[in-house]
């Protein structure tokens, strides 16, 4: 495997959910109001006082076998550069089959254009010479990392062999390409 | 919360246009897919600094066509690093919100109804000027008062110490940070300051007492606050609350409110009987430890338990997990810290606590920060006044107030509170005062006393609808400032410029002061052309290159030794030249000179009541940035965390919409939903700070969510710098299907 490969890592120990991803994707995509392509999450275990709080930034998984893909019937939804997941608005029809197909609830429709829109990994930035997503760029707590996972010396693979990590919902059998570290 | 609940269709008439376009006969696929570009770079990127908070982030600002597209962290300034927080990512929701107000207003009705008219600015300022001028020649300088909230207010103190008024407040003192500020220099002599000078990206050890960082989203703390999780610093948070930081911690203190100084003593109890703290910092720098030491030795763990309600055990082995670490040890002071009107002795024992530890000046504790240094403007000097400040009816009550007390001019408006009612008219710049101070009603009938009340503002703010004359003021991009050299760990200057000219017909702070100035026979005060002109003109008295600041947005000083191993010097400006544990100034006013905890001042929730206790979301500052669309996509409304035990006792569900009623029936004005948690104690509950607005032209978030600020009927003032604590309310429930079912 030598092509690249993107992937994402969130560090769930430094999130604090404080949505700065959110906002700076919003910004960076001129994103609809009222809709998001990066979301916080937060799961709390345990009763008072014995509690645990897990916080994740979550987006598209950028799944290797991707069900909107598979399912779009206009090929809107495709395979981009490095293995991300793409849609072209041109040639969305807005049937919304990818939304029901997604796992991970990550696509929504740009009440502007009726096309499907979701996270892109900023693919215009990371292939335009800008190596990093707006969330990663702006996170205060660093907690974001973006790169190829292919390559064994990149920062997300160097993270993934270190530390424990896992996926969201991987019996989906989507092979998500976003991971979260313990 | 799963995100589909924050999602909401928006009204856009062109969506049915682009669906069309989709429905024609060409095969899709055959097509290459592009790679779609938002097309949001800036053909201009303007580095300025941010004022989404008063952290002041430095910060690059992308331009299109005219228009704002986004805004990112400048990397070269030292509190951004590059990254910012979300409110700084989301300034252009305050550019561009539009409720914005356009135009100066003039009142041509009564206070309270907002009836305006718009007229020119040389009308606004005419009359301002005019009131001005006649408050002064009828009653003195003094009886105008001005607060101020924000950078810009810079010029309006300069203008109002020109003027000739003492009376300049902000209720970032009494109302926030004060009892900090003084509670640290009776200890150190000096002040932490903002930003403060704490090395939390260097702690072993991180004690937080109800500082909650991450949710309180000051950039760099909140960088430093990473790096420690990073570097597996040994974090304990004590809160009422299970915060974000209390979930990063692997201590959390669940302590029953109102009992942090209880806890504090115990903890220095241990760290002196087991002989845990710094000897030889202490014998070199320190004052008092033998007095200390004896005073400690009765405040036991065993003594903190029934008040606090956390186990001996856990005091203990927090205790010595400090002492492990030291001098990496940072027990945070805080930032908000007005709780329950002992606020300057709680900060006092964290600062005592910090220097048994030997924190100060040390590594992983707290740095020297330094600063770069700019000659100031050179003005004809302010006009001598004698004068006192207004806001406390002798110079002896709280003796150690080093600002003037926000809550005592607006008390000094009403006539029989403080003496005979001194000030006659305000300025406000900035500053919500009916969600800022406490007890809004009191603030409400200090206003109807006024013969004059003028706003600067950006937002139609509930304060704007109760003045005479509204002028609205550009926002931070729109607008350059006053230069801002912090006293940090890098020694910087950083310069606020206009990255798109103002909108509608509002004004920059500098110029609405400057035009005001003239109008008032005060233009000496007023040389220069604008703030730009002043900038350039302090930069190079500094032998600063202009350009380089234009381009950069900023410039790096020389650093200097941030620790005393670096060299840096040893220096305390107490009356001793010592660390004071025991204060003798604090003694000599009649205070304790060591800090005590007396339970029996505390009072319980009555039956059915619980304590409120307010903090903040990441998204918000306050209610300055809950209009902001961007922002509050994230977080609408706030809602009332209660513990799923109490919960379950009332029958709420989660979600359900409820009333609060204080322990003076004081009932807030709009519901909110309840939040059931076990992340909350049985005897409190919390809401985020900045919601259940009032102010009807504040569209997006008027109506939302509860006003904690409204429930603050009753508050306790700090004997020694005046401070409000307002943690000392009580509210029950009244559920929102009832009262709508009863009216």
């Amino acid at each position: 495997m030598s092509a690249v490969s993107y992937g994402m890592v969130v560090d769930t120990r430094t999130c604090v959910a404080c949505a700065a991803c959110v906002i700076a994707c919003k910004t960076e995509n001129d994103v609809a109001e009222g809709f998001s392509r990066d979301w916080i999450f937060t799961a709390t275990s345990g009763s008072f006082p014995n509690l645990e709080m897990e916080i994740r930034s979550e987006r598209c998984n950028h799944c290797e076998d991707a069900p909107c893909v598979s399912v779009c019937p206009t090929g809107a939804s495709h395979y981009g550069p490095g293995g991300t997941v793409q849609v072209t608005e041109s040639k969305c029809t807005g049937c919304k089959a990818c939304i029901a197909a997604c796992p991970y609830d990550a696509r929504f429709i740009d009440p502007r254009t009726g096309a499907i829109d979701k996270c892109t990994f900023c693919v215009h930035r990371v292939e335009n010479g800008t190596p990093t997503t707006a969330c990663q760029e702006v996170c205060p707590t660093k907690s974001i990392y973006f790169g190829d996972l292919n390559d064994p010396e990149s920062e997300v693979s160097r993270l993934l062999r270190t530390r424990q990590a896992y996926a969201l919902l991987p019996d989906a059998g989507t092979r998500p390409k976003h991971f979260f570290l313990k | 919360m799963k995100r589909r609940q924050f999602i909401r269709v928006g009204s856009y008439g062109a969506a049915g246009a682009a669906v069309a376009g989709g429905l024609t006969t060409d095969w899709y696929g055959r097509y290459a897919n592009p790679i779609a570009d938002p097309g949001t770079d800036g053909d201009r990127v303007v580095p300025s600094f941010c004022e989404l908070c008063f952290w002041k982030c430095g910060i690059l600002a992308h331009v299109k066509d005219g228009r704002v597209t986004k805004i990112k962290g400048n990397p070269k300034d030292p509190l951004s690093n590059g990254q910012l927080c979300p409110r700084g990512a989301g300034g252009t929701g305050l550019l561009y919100d539009p409720d914005r107000l356009q135009k100066p207003m003039v009142r041509r009705d009564k206070r309270g109804a907002q009836v305006f008219e718009e007229v020119s600015w040389d009308d606004a300022l005419g009359v301002v000027a005019e009131n001005f001028e006649r408050i002064k020649a009828e009653h003195g300088a003094g009886a105008l008062a001005l607060f101020s909230h924000g950078y810009g207010g810079s010029w309006m103190k300069h203008l109002f110490k020109a003027y000739g008024s003492p009376n300049i407040a902000a209720p970032s003192y009494a109302q926030c940070r004060g009892p900090r500020e003084v509670g640290f220099d009776l200890t150190f002599g000096s002040g932490v300051g903002s930003p403060e000078n704490t090395d939390i990206r260097n702690a072993r050890c991180l004690v937080l007492i109800g500082s909650h960082l991450g949710e309180n989203m000051h950039n760099t703390q909140v960088q430093d606050f990473a790096d420690a999780i990073r570097n597996g610093a040994d974090i304990i948070t004590v809160d009422p609350r299970h915060s974000v930081a209390a979930s990063k911690s692997r201590w959390w203190l669940p302590i029953k409110p109102g009992t942090d100084t209880a806890l504090l003593l115990a903890w220095m109890n241990v760290i002196i009987g087991e002989g845990l703290y710094d000897r030889d910092y202490v014998e070199q720098y320190a004052y008092g430890f033998e007095q200390l030491s004896e005073h400690v030795k009765a405040f036991t763990p065993e003594w903190a338990y029934p008040r606090t309600g956390i186990e001996p055990d856990v005091i203990r082995r927090t205790a010595r997990a400090m002492g492990a670490a030291r001098p990496a040890t940072l027990v945070h002071p805080g930032r908000h810290v007005t709780w329950y009107g002992d606020d300057t002795q709680r900060s006092r024992a964290i600062a005592i606590l910090n220097a048994l530890l030997g924190s100060w000046g040390r590594k992983g504790g707290f740095f020297i920060p330094s600063q770069v240094s700019i000659p100031p403007y050179e003005y004809p000097g302010y006009l001598p006044h004698d004068d006192q400040a207004a806001d406390r009816p002798a110079p002896s009550d709280y003796p150690l107030a080093d600002q003037v007390l926000a809550q005592g001019v607006c008390d000094a408006t009403v006539p029989g509170v403080v003496g005979d009612s001194r000030i006659k008219a305000w300025m406000v710049y900035g500053s919500n005062l009916p969600t800022t101070l406490p007890d809004p009603e009191n603030t409400y009938k200090a206003i109807q006393e006024l013969d004059f009340l003028v706003t600067v503002d950006v937002l139609p703010a509930e304060i704007v609808g109760w003045s005479d004359v509204v002028l609205p003021e550009a926002t931070y991009l729109e607008r350059c400032d006053e230069l801002f050299a912090p006293w940090w760990r890098e020694p910087y200057v950083a310069v606020r410029q206009e990255v798109v000219p103002p909108m509608y017909d509002s004004k920059p702070g500098w110029w609405i002061a400057r035009e005001l100035g003239k109008r008032i026979g005060l233009p000496e005060f007023f040389p220069w052309k604008d703030s730009e002109e002043y900038a350039k003109t302090r930069l190079e008295a500094a032998g600063l290159d202009c350009d380089v600041m234009r381009a950069d947005g900023v410039i790096l000083g020389e650093p200097a030794p941030l620790y005393f191993e670096e060299g840096a010097l040893p220096e305390f400006y107490t009356d001793s030249g010592k660390i004071e544990l025991y204060s003798p100034k604090l003694a000599a006013l009649g205070f304790d000179p060591m800090p005590t905890y007396d339970h029996s001042a505390l009072e319980e929730p009555p039956e059915g009541y619980y304590r409120l206790l307010f903090g903040r979301a990441p998204v918000h500052t306050f209610g300055r940035t809950t209009n902001n669309r961007l922002l509050s996509e994230v977080y609408r409304e706030n809602e009332v965390w209660v513990n799923r035990d109490v919960a379950r006792r009332w029958g709420l569900e989660d979600g359900e919409r409820v009333y609060l009623q204080n322990q003076d029936g004081k009932r807030s004005s709009f519901s909110a939903p309840v939040k059931v948690t076990g992340r909350i104690r049985p005897d409190a509950v919390y809401v985020v700070h900045g919601y259940g607005r009032r102010a009807p032209k504040l569209r997006f978030v008027h109506g939302k969510g509860i006003d904690d600020n409204e429930l603050i009927t009753r508050y306790k003032v700090d004997p020694i710098m005046g401070g409000t604590g307002m943690n000392v309310n009580f509210v029950t429930f009244l559920r929102a299907d009832d009262l709508e079912v009863a009216s």
